[in-house]
C-alpha cells in the first residue's frame, strides 16, 4: 500500500508527563483518517508530533517513505504537510490577504496549486474582507482562513487539530464541505475529532487513541457498528 | 522667548532621529526574538566608533568618504549583529525569557573592552558632513544644517520602515512572527533566518544611528550605558513593537531633554523617567502599544520549587558552619570580600524573592539597596543615630518606598514593569544625587561607621552573616508559606488565581514590599561595612549587578541567588586583580556560563539531578 504516513512507536513528553506512549498508524494517500479520543488522550499531541512541533522522544514518522522526526516544523512544512492548530492562531494583527501571504510556499508536483484567488472561490466570506484585520473576524471566519493560509503552502497532507470544535452547527457542515472538497482535489488529511458525527460525515477511516495508544483503527461502518468500543473510548 | 522655544524645538528633534533608530531596531528585535537586547547600546557605540575609523579612513572631506563611511559603519553593525545571533542567542532561545537578557549584558561587557582595546579611552571627535557643515538663520538664529538633515531622517527612516513592515513579504513576516513564532514556523518559514536577519536588522539600525550622530557629538566609551536606558525608555513609552510608538516618544523625550536642560537643570536626569513613570501608569503599554496577545508562555519545564530536602538542608546547614569558622582562619582581606559577598547575597536573594517565585522582574532593585544604605546613613548624620537603631532605618525606608513603587509597579506585568521599576530607581538615584542639601549629592556622606563592638573586621562580619543568613531563611520560609504560593499561583496563572479567590495584585505588592525591605537590610549594612553611601549605590549598574547575580544562578531555584552573588561577584572580583581587560573576561564568562548553564548554575544542578535519578527509573 502507498502510504502518506506512517507513524510507529511514537513517544512523546510535555515536560514530565509522558503524553504518547507508542503511537502507530498509518495512511493511504488521498485518504482522510480521522483520529478520536477523549480530552487529554493524546489526539493534539499526535499531530504536533508529526509537525515536529513537539519532538518525538522515541518512535519514527516517515512521510511519503523518509523519516521526517526530529526535523524542524518549517523543514516538515516545505516536504508538504500542512498544518491547522486548534487554536486557530490567526495573525490577528495581518489582514485576510497578509495572512495568506505568511503561508505562500512555492508550486509542489502533484498536488493544486492554491492562489489567494483560488482559495476565495472555496471560501467565498474570505473574499469579501481581504483587508480585514485577523482579529476582526468571526469564529467561523477565523477557522475558515486558518485552512486557506496552510493551503497556501500546497501540502501534500493536511493536519486539521479539532476543525469543528466551538463553531456552530451551520459552520461545522460547511466544514465537512470543505474538507471533503479538498479531498476531492487529491489531498490526504489526518483530523482529530471529538464529534463522532462529523468524523462519520468526512473520514474514510477512523484511529481512536487512548491514554497516549491507538487502540482501534477501523473504518467509520465498523466503529459504528461496535457499540462497545464506543462506550469505552468515547463516551464521556 | 519664542525663538528660542522654537530652536530648543528643532533641537529635540535633531537629537530624537538618532534615538529613534536605535529604538526602532531594538523594538522590532524585541518583537520577533522576546530578547530584551541590552546590547543595543553598545552596537549604538560600535556604530560611531566604526563610523568614526571608516570615515577617517575614506576621507571625510568628500561627500562620497562621509556618506560611504557612515553606511559601511551601519552594514559592519548589522554584520556584528549576525554574529552575536549565531554564536550566542540562536543557542539560547529555548532558555528562561530573561536569561538572554543576562546573555545580552555578557556582550555589553565584551564590547565595552574591544572598544577601549581598538578606540583606545581618548574621545573621536567626529568629523563634520560635507555639504552639512554651515548655519542657517533660523529665527533668528544659527541653526546647523546639519541638525535640519537629522531631523528630515527621523521621519524618512519611519516611512521607509512603514514600507518595509507592510508592502514587504519580509516584512510581513516579521509582524506575523512578531505575534507567534512557532505557528511561522510551521507554515514553513525557516525561523532561524529570519531572527538572523531581524537581528542584523536592528543592529544596522542601531550602528546607523551611532555613525549618524558623529558630527554632532564625540564617539565615547560611555555612550552604550547612556543610550541604552534612554532607548529602553523610549521603546517602553512608545510601546514595545509599535515603530510608531517609538517615533513619538523619541521626539517627546528628545523635546523634553532640550527644553528641561533650559528650564529645570536640576531634574534633567530624572525627567524622562519622570515622563516614563507618568506614561506607564495611564497607559500600562505604552502610547501606541497594545496588550501582548500571544498566549500566556506556562513555564511547563521549570523545575518546581520544593522546600529543601534533606540534603539541601544539610548543605545549607554546611555551608553556614564554614562560613562562620572561616575568619579564624582567612586573612583580614578574604574577610572584607567575605562580608561583602554575604552582603551581595541577600541583596539577590531580596530580588530573586519578587523576581522568581513572585515573575516580577526588577531592572531597578538598587533602589532599595540605595535606599537603605541612605536610610542607615541619613540617621546617622541627622539623628546622630548610634548603629542599631540606623540599621532598623535602613529597611524601614527601603520598605516605604518598595510600598509606594510597587503599588504602581504591580499594576503592570513583563517588560513593562520590569522598566517601571527602573524608572522609580531612577528617580531614587536622582534625588540622592541633586538633593545636595540632604544627601550631599555626589559626595555622598561619610563617617557611617559601624558601633563599637562591631568595630572589627570580624565582629562586623559576624553582625552581617547572622542578619544575612536570617534574612535569607525568612524570605525561605516566606516562599512555602500560603503568600508564598498565592505568589506563585499569581504568577503562574493570574486569571485562574483571582478565580479561586487570590488577590492577586495585593499579593504581588506584599512581595514587592517584602523584597524591599530585605534589600533595605543588606544596604544598610553595606553602608555601615564602608562606611560611607553615595548615589552610585543606587544606581543602573548596581541593579544590572543584582539581575545578574539572581539570572546565573537560576531564577527559578531558592538557593540559586546566593551562589549567583558569590559566583557573580566573586568572579568579577578575582578577573579585576588579574586583568585589565577584566570586563571582556567577565563578559565572555557570562556568555559562556549562560551558553552551558541555560538555566543557571543551581537551576542546570537540580536539572541534572532530576534527570540523572529519573534516568534508572526508566
Amino acid at each position: 500500500m502507498d502510504l502518506i504516513l506512517a507513524v510507529s512507536g511514537l513517544d512523546a513528553y510535555y515536560g514530565r508527563a509522558h503524553i504518547l506512549q507508542g503511537v502507530g498508524f498509518g495512511m493511504a494517500r488521498g485518504e482522510v483518517l480521522a483520529l478520536m479520543g477523549r480530552n487529554g488522550a493524546g489526539k493534539s499531541t499526535t499531530i504536533k508530533a508529526v509537525m515536529g512541533l513537539v519532538p518525538p522522544a522515541r518512535g519514527e514518522v516517515r512521510f511519503e517513505g523518509s523519516r521526517i522526526d526530529g526535523r524542524q516544523p518549517f523543514e516538515i512544512a516545505r516536504l508538504g504537510i500542512g498544518y491547522v492548530p486548534e487554536e486557530r492562531r490567526i495573525f490577528s494583527e495581518l489582514t485576510v490577504m497578509e495572512n495568506l501571504a505568511v503561508g505562500q510556499r512555492p508550486p509542489r508536483e502533484g498536488v493544486p496549486h492554491w492562489t489567494a484567488e483560488k482559495l476565495f472561490a472555496l471560501f467565498p466570506n474570505l473574499g469579501r474582507m481581504r483587508d480585514r484585520a485577523g482579529g476582526a473576524m468571526s469564529g467561523g471566519e477565523q477557522q475558515m482562513l486558518t485552512i486557506a493560509r496552510t493551503l497556501m503552502g500546497n501540502p501534500r497532507l493536511l493536519l486539521l487539530d479539532e476543525p469543528s470544535e466551538g463553531l456552530a452547527p451551520v459552520i461545522v457542515e460547511e466544514m465537512a464541505k470543505t474538507i471533503l472538497a479538498l479531498k476531492d482535489e487529491g489531498l490526504s488529511i489526518l483530523l482529530s475529532e471529538q464529534n463522532l458525527h462529523f468524523a462519520g460525515a468526512v473520514a474514510d477511516r477512523v484511529a481512536i487513541i487512548e491514554k497516549g495508544a491507538i487502540r482501534f483503527t477501523g473504518t467509520v461502518a465498523a466503529l459504528t457498528a461496535n457499540e462497545a468500543i464506543r462506550r469505552q473510548y468515547l463516551s464521556v | 522667548m519664542l525663538d528660542l522655544i522654537l530652536t530648543q524645538t528643532l533641537n529635540g528633534l535633531a537629537s530624537a532621529s538618532s534615538l529613534f533608530l536605535v529604538a526602532s531596531g531594538l523594538s522590532i528585535i524585541f518583537g520577533v526574538t522576546r530578547i530584551v537586547n541590552f546590547a543595543h547600546g553598545s552596537l549604538y557605540m560600535l556604530g560611531a566608533y566604526l563610523g568614526w575609523t571608516l570615515v577617517t579612513w575614506l576621507g571625510p572631506a568628500s561627500p562620497f568618504g562621509f556618506w560611504g563611511g557612515v553606511l559601511l559603519a551601519a552594514l559592519s553593525v548589522a554584520a556584528i549583529g549576525v554574529l552575536i545571533e549565531v554564536a550566542i542567542l540562536r543557542r539560547i532561545y529555548q532558555a528562561p525569557e530573561l536569561f538572554q537578557l543576562l546573555a545580552t549584558f555578557g556582550v555589553v561587557l565584551m564590547i565595552q573592552d574591544i572598544a577601549l582595546a581598538v578606540w583606545g579611552p581618548e574621545d573621536k571627535l567626529g568629523p563634520r558632513a560635507p555639504g552639512f557643515k554651515s548655519f542657517v538663520i533660523l529665527f533668528d538664529s544659527r541653526f546647523p544644517t546639519y541638525e535640519l538633515l537629522l531631523i528630515a531622517i527621523g521621519p524618512a527612516v519611519l516611512g521607509l520602515l512603514w514600507f518595509l513592515f507592510r508592502r514587504t513579504r519580509w516584512g510581513t513576516l516579521v509582524r506575523a512572527a512578531t505575534q507567534d513564532r512557532e505557528m511561522v514556523g510551521a507554515l514553513g518559514v525557516n525561523q532561524r533566518l529570519l531572527f538572523t536577519s531581524v537581528f542584523a536588522f536592528g543592529a544596522g539600525l542601531a550602528g546607523l544611528g551611532g555613525a549618524l550622530q558623529l558630527p554632532r557629538e564625540a564617539a565615547t566609551l560611555h555612550m552604550d550605558l547612556s543610550m541604552i536606558a534612554e532607548v529602553f525608555v523610549v521603546v517602553v513609552v512608545g510601546g514595545l513593537g509599535s515603530v510608531t510608538g517609538a517615533y513619538l516618544a523619541a521626539v517627546l523625550i528628545g523635546i523634553l531633554h532640550a527644553f528641561g536642560i533650559l528650564i529645570f537643570p536640576k531634574i534633567t536626569l530624572v525627567l524622562v523617567f519622570l515622563v516614563m513613570a507618568v506614561v506607564l501608569v495611564a497607559k500600562p503599554h505604552g502610547l501606541l502599544g497594545k496588550p501582548p496577545t500571544g498566549q500566556a508562555r506556562a513555564p511547563a519545564d521549570e523545575p518546581l520549587l520544593r522546600p529543601a530536602d534533606r540534603a539541601t538542608k544539610l548543605a545549607g546547614l554546611a555551608a553556614l558552619l564554614l562560613l562562620a569558622t572561616l575568619p579564624l582562619v582567612t586573612p583580614d582581606y578574604l574577610v572584607l570580600t567575605l562580608t561583602e559577598l554575604l552582603i551581595l547575597g541577600l541583596f539577590a536573594a531580596s530580588l530573586h524573592f519578587m523576581m522568581g517565585p513572585g515573575g516580577m522582574t526588577s531592572f531597578g532593585h538598587a533602589a532599595y539597596f540605595g535606599l537603605g544604605a541612605y536610610g542607615a546613613a541619613l540617621a546617622v548624620k541627622w539623628l546622630g543615630a548610634p548603629m542599631e537603631p540606623a540599621l532598623l532605618f535602613a529597611p524601614l525606608l527601603a520598605g516605604v518606598a518598595g510600598a509606594v513603587f510597587g503599588w504602581f509597579c504591580v499594576r503592570l506585568s513583563g517588560v513593562y514593569l520590569a522598566m517601571l521599576t527602573l524608572a522609580f530607581a531612577q528617580i531614587a538615584w536622582a534625588t540622592a544625587f541633586q538633593w545636595v542639601e540632604f544627601t550631599g549629592g555626589d559626595n555622598g556622606i561619610l563617617g557611617v561607621w559601624p558601633a563599637q563592638w562591631a568595630v572589627s573586621k570580624t565582629a562586623f562580619y559576624y553582625l552581617v552573616l547572622g542578619l544575612c543568613a536570617a534574612c535569607v531563611l525568612l524570605l525561605r520560609i516566606m516562599l512555602f508559606s500560603p503568600l508564598g504560593y498565592a505568589l506563585r499561583a499569581a504568577r503562574d496563572n493570574p486569571l485562574r488565581a483571582e478565580a479561586i479567590g487570590i488577590d492577586t495584585m495585593r499579593v504581588q505588592w506584599a512581595a514587592f514590599v517584602v523584597a524591599a525591605f530585605a534589600a533595605g537590610i543588606a544596604g544598610g549594612l553595606f553602608a555601615f561595612f564602608k562606611g560611607s553611601v553615595f548615589p552610585t549605590y543606587l544606581a543602573i549598574p548596581r541593579s544590572v549587578d543584582a539581575l545578574l547575580m539572581v539570572l546565573l544562578g537560576g531564577v527559578q531555584t531558592v538557593s540559586g541567588p546566593i551562589v549567583g552573588a558569590f559566583a557573580y561577584a566573586g568572579l568579577s572580583e578575582q578577573l579585576s586583580r588579574l586583568t585589565m581587560y577584566w570586563r571582556f573576561a567577565l563578559g565572555l564568562s557570562i556568555v559562556l556560563l549562560v551558553v552551558l548553564f541555560p538555566r543557571g548554575l543551581v537551576g542546570s544542578f537540580l536539572a541534572w539531578r532530576e534527570r540523572s535519578r529519573a534516568e534508572p527509573a526508566r
